[in-house]
This record gives C-alpha cells, structure tokens and sequence, in this order.
C-alpha cells in the first residue's frame, strides 16, 4: 500500500460523519450461526460509497444500513443466496465484490487460464522450430576489451 | 530566496536531463566517444540539482514557511520534526520530487559505475533514463509544482492528514519509489540494448544488480506499507487487492519474472528477447501504477486528490514510453540473436515455467485491476473484481509456481534428471507432508486451505536448507559425510547461491504467515472498565478509559491487560481515537500485543455516553511472519548483491579447496 493509500482514506473519513468502527456490538444477532451466515455474505457486498472495501469492515453509515439488511433478511428466514439476490436486485452487481461468472466477465474469469494456456503453447512452438543458432565469437576489439577488464581486476 | 533557488534548480535539471538524452545520440552520430563523458556529467548534475531542490522544500517544510502552497496545505506549526520532514512527500507534489530524485539519483549511480558497465552501454542507458527524467520534470515543472508561492501568506498551515503521521510515512515511500524508479534503470538497459541491437550476457551482468537492489526496495516497501496498513487502518487487514497496491505488486511480480530470466540469459545465453520484453513490462508497469494513483481514474480507497490535466499529462508520458518502447521492440528485437536450444527438464526450463506462472499472475491482477474500468467504458455495465475474485485465481496460480521452485534448484542446467532431483527433494517433501498433517491432527475443522499453506511453505524452506547442504556435501567424487567440511564448503559456496536459498525460504515464511491467518480469530463487545472480551487463547480486560492529549491531538485512550485462559498476565495493550482539530478528523490508533510472532490487535470504537466502549479485538497467530518473510526475502536479494559474479570479470574465489563458482558447471 502507498503513501496515497492514507489520502482518500482521509476523505474518505470525512465524507463519513462521525466515523464508527464497523461491525458494532449492538448489530451482532443472536443467533450466533446465523451472525456468521451475516458476516459471509457481508464479507462480499462492496460499501458503495467507500470503494473497495467490504461492508464488514466499512465505517460508513450506508454499510451499516446494508449489514443491517443482510441480517434483517436472514432473520425474516432467507437463505444466503436469497439475501445476495435481494441486495443485488437493490443495488445491481456493483455492490458483488466477487463478480458473477457471466458473459460480460467472461475474458476477467478466463484471463488466468488463458495466459497459462497461451504460454505453454507459446513455447510448444518455440521449442519446435527454434534453429540452433551458430555461436557468435567474439571480435578482436571485444577480445581485447575483455582482456583489459580482466587485468583491471 | 531558498524556495526560488531550488525551483531554479529544478529548471536546470530539467536542461541537464536533456543534455543526457542528446549526449550519446551525438557521440553515435559523430563518433566521437569523448562526448560520452557529458552524458555522465549531464546525469551526476541532474541528480545535484534535483537533490537541491529537494532540501529547499524540506527547509520550507522544516521551518515552516506558509509562502509556499505546499507547506500550507500539507503541515502546520505544531507538527512534531519527524513528520514535517516526511510530510515533505506525503502529498502529490512532494512524492513527484522525490520520485525524480531517485530516478535521477539512480541515473548518476549508473554514471558512477565505471567498472561494471561497458561506457557504451552505459552512455545509451543513461540518454534513455536521461528522457524519462526530462518528462517526469516538466511535468512536475508545468503540472505540480511544489514551490508555487502564497500571497499573502497565512499564519497557520491545514496540517498533514493524520492518518500519515505516521513513522511509516518516513519509511514506505522512500523504499517502494526506490523499487519502482529502480526499474526504470533495467528498463534503459533494455532499451541501449535494442538501440544498439546486441545483448549479451555482459548485458545480463550489468543490469542484474540494477533489477536486484530495485527489486530488493520494492519488496521491503511493499511489506512496510502493507504492515502500515495493518495497524493504521484498525481492521487488522493486511492486503486489501486495492487498485493501488495492485499498482505495486504487478512491478514487484514482473520484476521477480525479470530476475529469473536474466540468470537464464547470463548462464545459457538464451530468452534474450524474453528478458527484454520483461525489462520493458516491468518498468511499465511501474509507470501505469504511477498513472493509477495520480490520475484519479481508478476509484481506490487511497488516491491523491486528482486534477485532470495531471492526468491527461500521465497518460501522455505512458503512451509515450511503453508506446515508444514497444514499437522499438518490435522494431528491433529481431535483431537480437536467439541462442541456447534447451530441453525442457533443466534448471532453465523450471525458470521458464517460472516465469510463465509469474507472467500470468501478473496479467490475472492486471486485468482485475482494469477490467471494470474498460467494461464500464465500452458498456456501460458496473462491476467490481475485489478480493474474492483475486484469492480464487492468484492463489491456483502461486501454489504450482511454489511447488516448482525446489524442484528448478535440484535440476541442472542444460539437462536435468527428475528422478534424481525427486530424490533430492524427497525430504523435503515428506517433511512438508508431515508438518501439514500434525497441524490438521491438532486444528481439525479449520480451513482446510491452511494446513496446506504451513505445508507449501516448510517444504520451501526445507527445500532451500537442503539446496545449501546439498551443495555443500557436493555430489560424485566430491562428496563428503564430514560435518566440518561441510560447514566449511558451506561458508564458502558463493553468495549468491546463499541469497537465493535465504530468498526462496522467506517466500517459504511469508506463505505460513498467509496460511496461520485461517486460524485467526475475532470479538466484538462493548465494555465498561472492568469487562472482559476473549478472543483466541486470550482474554483481555479493560481497565480504564482515560483522555490524553498529544502535540496537535487529543485522544481518548483506552487500556487493556492481556491475560492466558490460565489467568496469567501476558501484557499490557493500549488503543486510542485521536482527534485532530487542525482537520476536524478522527483516527484510530490500534494497539498491538507481539507474542512470539503472533499479535493481538486491540481497536477502539465509539466511545459512549455512559462510559462504554466499543472494542474489537482480533487474535492473528503468526501474523508477523508476513512481513519478517519479505523481509529475509530481501535480505536474500542482498546477499546476493554481494556476490563476486555481479562484477564483470572478477574471477572466481580461489581459495584452498571451495567449490568453484557454481557446483553444477553451467557451460
């Protein structure tokens, strides 16, 4: 992380009113299986308005809301899926951290594979039609600069 | 007067820079060798009059002098020394300074280095580097300029924003810029190299120190700001896969690719065109990061506060050097002799597959990095790529690479025997087994990615303890059972061979730190004094909340003593919420217990009316190994940078009976 990195975390602090520190005691459900069905969804929902962090670990007070709604679902009885489903059709797929494996991020989820793939074929070809390259030697002016170096040291 | 001076300064760098670029270009035309001298004059001026530039704005800072925009907006009076000095970069214009300064002070490093680069090359090298210095100074020059005046001026400066005063600020800036600018140096050796269109392996040895202390700086900066994060931001967080540490990370996986490709070339004389290209990638990489941060266009939870124009200007100096450098490469490259044929079981064949599980881990954060940003472009759909979608397909992509980096030390060069390296390894691996097996049999039900981390990560240190003995007991007609001759041969294999088995191990650390984190645990309670919150094996009590005032803050305290399930006291923990009214902001310090290299972290939240407070507190077992592991990884990087071979034409160590320079003879 950089020098920038404590920047617009400051701006970020202040577009946030009076910062409070994630997850907070008085949220935490009952239930102690069903807090940690919250956190596991809450783990992947985006905080809309801080960027790139999970409303788990987000000040702000749209993630609290947000937390507030995951659990509030899942004591209505929704399953994970259902309570992802609900925010997503709120929110859009923006508010996924872990995007959905679609069309659209096709070329995202296949880029790992595909550098791997397109490497290993990459050499296959490489070392079928490399030529043996015939050895350079060296010039005389080369050989003499070599000779210098070496009495140098 | 100072202030004008070292804006002067600047200007005349700016000259200086240009006077570097059209040096070698003029002793090319006229071929007159002579004229490479200016060349090094040119870079040794330019480093004097950045780094006087440099020491006015501290001056301005350090003394506080409210004339100048940029100590107005970036420190105040009350500032404890430390952090005026180190607030010095902790804004945009600042760190564009000291960024030009280690470019420029790299490029008189190179003018410095007589011995070890051929003046040709050198001379070619400095003139590329000799470009990127003129651009990044007019930029600094038209675009942030951190002199620029205030009239009138006021009494008071805004203060520094609290969350970078911070020793870490002293610290991680300076490092990570060493790393990223360091690259531009392997960048210009690629580009002379083309240039002239020969590369060789006097090449490969001029270049390996640049990209090593480079690397070196980048992991160490990289490490120091991720433990900044860690107890700066109170979530206890230690990688975040935001924009702007993909932006370091993407260099640090390709300049790693580069390392390895250059022993490759040095060694065997082949993946010359590769190295290049990686040299290339690298340092663009570097300059894309610097484009992320600066120019606002991707949304991170850290940016500097961004004007269009800066950006507008950062995108033309990418297009510009990777456009341009790219195009030389295509332009030129099939100049380059390919040499070395190789079989695929060889030591240089695993530092292919090396470099191709690196290459692609690069382009996986690559593309998560900007995919959102082009999807959104083209259309019009908004996603975001967060840290689940990097855990899925980097950690696939690290466990082969690890897996492999054993198994390439045990092989030979040219043609290795598998067999006989799985032989080798065999203790390693069936230790690493082990070790991952007793952790399952105590934490059965945990994550069950964890044990196989602890596993990965002793069977690369194993694997590194064994290369040494190995090398040391020697193989055939030379090997020995005494345990002081090996311990001597030991002492005097060469330090290279030591760097890598010290840097492969800390990669080893790193990865049991990752992997002890499944085990990490959390609480969350609100406490009155008195009140207890357990978490992992520890239970911590609140003993009082008390106000404290410090030199531009005031905080509220609370303090905590730790104590064992058993009830015996451990250690004493304090954490805080500063206020500072300078900015009317609010930041909480996190207090942090070290046991062995396990940590307790203890936050403070809101503190309530009736006296309550909010606390959460995390156990994180062995979390220090994270960053103690980049740390011997660095260290490694070091020792190999003491190594005779990184000077050109030193002979190899005779002395008695050591082994000579590589056990397994590379021609």
């Amino acid at each position: 992380m950089s020098v920038t990195a404590r920047c617009a975390l400051a701006a970020a602090l202040l577009l946030a009113p009076l910062p409070a520190l994630a997850v907070q005691p008085g949220e935490v459900m009952k239930d102690p299986a069903l807090e940690h069905r919250a956190r596991e969804i809450s783990e992947g929902l985006r905080c809309l308005v801080c960027q790139n962090q999970s409303i788990d670990d987000s000040d702000a007070p749209l993630a609290k809301d947000l937390r507030l709604l995951v659990r509030d679902r899942l004591a209505k009885g929704d399953s994970n899926e259902a309570v992802r489903d609900y925010i997503v059709a709120r929110y859009g797929e923006f508010v996924l951290l872990r995007p959905v494996f679609a069309l659209h991020t096709l070329i995202l989820w296949l880029t790992p594979a595909l550098a791997v793939v397109l490497g290993l074929f990459g050499l296959w070809r490489l070392a079928r039609r490399r030529p043996t390259a015939p050895v350079r030697h060296l010039s005389a002016a080369e050989e003499a600069e070599v000779a210098a170096l070496l009495r140098r040291e | 007067m100072i202030v004008e001076t070292g804006h002067f300064a600047l200007a005349l760098a700016l000259a200086l820079s240009l006077v570097q670029t059209a040096m070698p270009v003029w002793a090319a035309r006229s071929g007159d060798p002579t004229l490479r001298q200016a060349t090094f004059q040119a870079a040794l001026g330019a480093f004097a009059c950045v780094l006087f530039a440099f020491a006015a704005l501290t001056w301005a800072h350090v003394t506080s002098d409210f004339s100048v925009q940029n100590v107005v907006e970036n420190s105040h009076t009350q500032k404890p020394l430390i952090y005026k000095i180190s607030g010095v970069w902790g804004n945009h214009e600042g760190s564009m300074l000291l960024w030009v300064l280690i470019l420029t002070l790299f490029g008189a490093c190179v003018a410095a280095a007589r011995n070890s680069v051929p003046p040709k090359l050198r001379a070619n090298t400095l003139g590329v580097q000799g470009l990127i210095s003129f651009v990044f100074l007019l930029f600094i020059i038209t675009t942030s300029n951190p002199f620029t005046r205030v009239v009138p001026a006021p009494l008071e400066g805004r203060d520094l924003n609290p969350l970078l005063q911070d020793p870490g600020l002293a610290i991680h800036p300076p490092l990570l810029y060493l790393g990223y600018v360091g690259f531009s140096i392997s960048f210009a050796f690629a580009a002379a190299a083309l240039i002239e269109g020969r590369i060789d392996a006097v090449w490969a040895r001029a270049v390996r120190p640049w990209t090593l202390s480079a690397w070196c700086f980048l992991t160490l900066g990289i490490a120091m700001g991720s433990y900044w994060a860690y107890y700066e931001l109170g979530w206890g967080g230690w990688w975040f896969w935001d924009p702007v540490e993909n932006a370091s990370l993407m260099p640090w996986i390709a300049g790693t690719a580069l390392l390895h490709s250059t022993v490759v070339m040095e060694k065997r004389d082949a993946l010359k065109v590769w190295t290049v290209l990686l040299a290339i990638l690298t340092f663009s990489l570097s300059l894309v990061g610097t484009f992320i941060v600066r120019s606002g266009v991707l949304t991170s939870v850290h940016s500097f506060a961004t004007d269009p124009t800066r950006g507008v200007f950062i995108l033309a100096i990418l297009v510009l050097f990777i456009g341009g450098s790219l195009a030389l490469f295509a332009w030129r490259a099939p100049l380059l002799r390919q040499g070395g044929l190789f079989a695929p079981i060889s030591r240089e064949g695993s530092l292919v597959l090396n470099n191709l599980f690196l290459v692609a881990a690069c382009a996986t954060v690559f593309v998560g990095t900007l995919y959102p940003l082009l999807l959104e472009m083209l259309t019009g759909d908004k996603i975001t790529v967060g840290p689940p979608f990097f855990n899925s397909t980097f950690v696939p992509l690290a466990i082969p690479l690890l897996l492999i980096v054993p198994f390439g030390q045990a092989l030979a060069w040219k043609r290795g025997d598998l067999h006989a390296a799985t032989q080798r390894l065999f203790f390693a691996l069936a230790l690493a087994l082990a070790a991952g097996l007793a952790v399952l049999a105590f934490h059965s039900g945990g994550p069950w990615m964890a044990p196989v981390g602890i596993g990965l990560g002793a069977y690369l240190i194993i694997g590194s303890v064994l290369e040494i003995v190995g090398r040391a007991r020697g193989y055939g007609a030379r090997r020995t059972r005494a345990a002081g001759e090996i311990a001597r041969r030991a002492i005097g294999l060469p330090r290279s061979a030591w760097g890598t088995a010290f840097a492969h191990a800390g990669v080893g650390v790193v990865v049991i730190g990752i992997a002890a984190q499944g085990w990490a645990s959390e609480g969350l309670a609100s406490l009155n004094p008195g009140g207890t919150l357990t978490v992992g094996p520890y239970v911590a009590t609140l003993d009082s909340v008390a106000p404290r005032k410090g030199p531009n803050y005031e905080e509220a305290g609370a303090f905590l003593t730790i104590r064992n399930r058993e009830g015996n006291e451990i250690g004493k923990v304090e954490t805080g919420r500063r206020f500072y009214p300078s900015r009317q902001m609010t930041v909480t310090e996190s207090g942090l217990l070290t046991i062995g290299a396990s940590q307790v972290y203890a936050s403070l939240g809101e503190v309530g009316k009736d006296g309550a407070i909010g606390l959460r507190l995390y156990y994180k077992p062995l979390v220090l190994l994270i960053w103690l592991g980049a740390v011997v990884m660095a260290l490694g990087g070091g020792l190999s940078l003491t190594d005779r071979r990184m000077r050109v034409g030193a002979p190899a160590k005779a002395k008695g009976r050591a082994l000579p320079a590589s056990a397994v003879p590379a021609e």
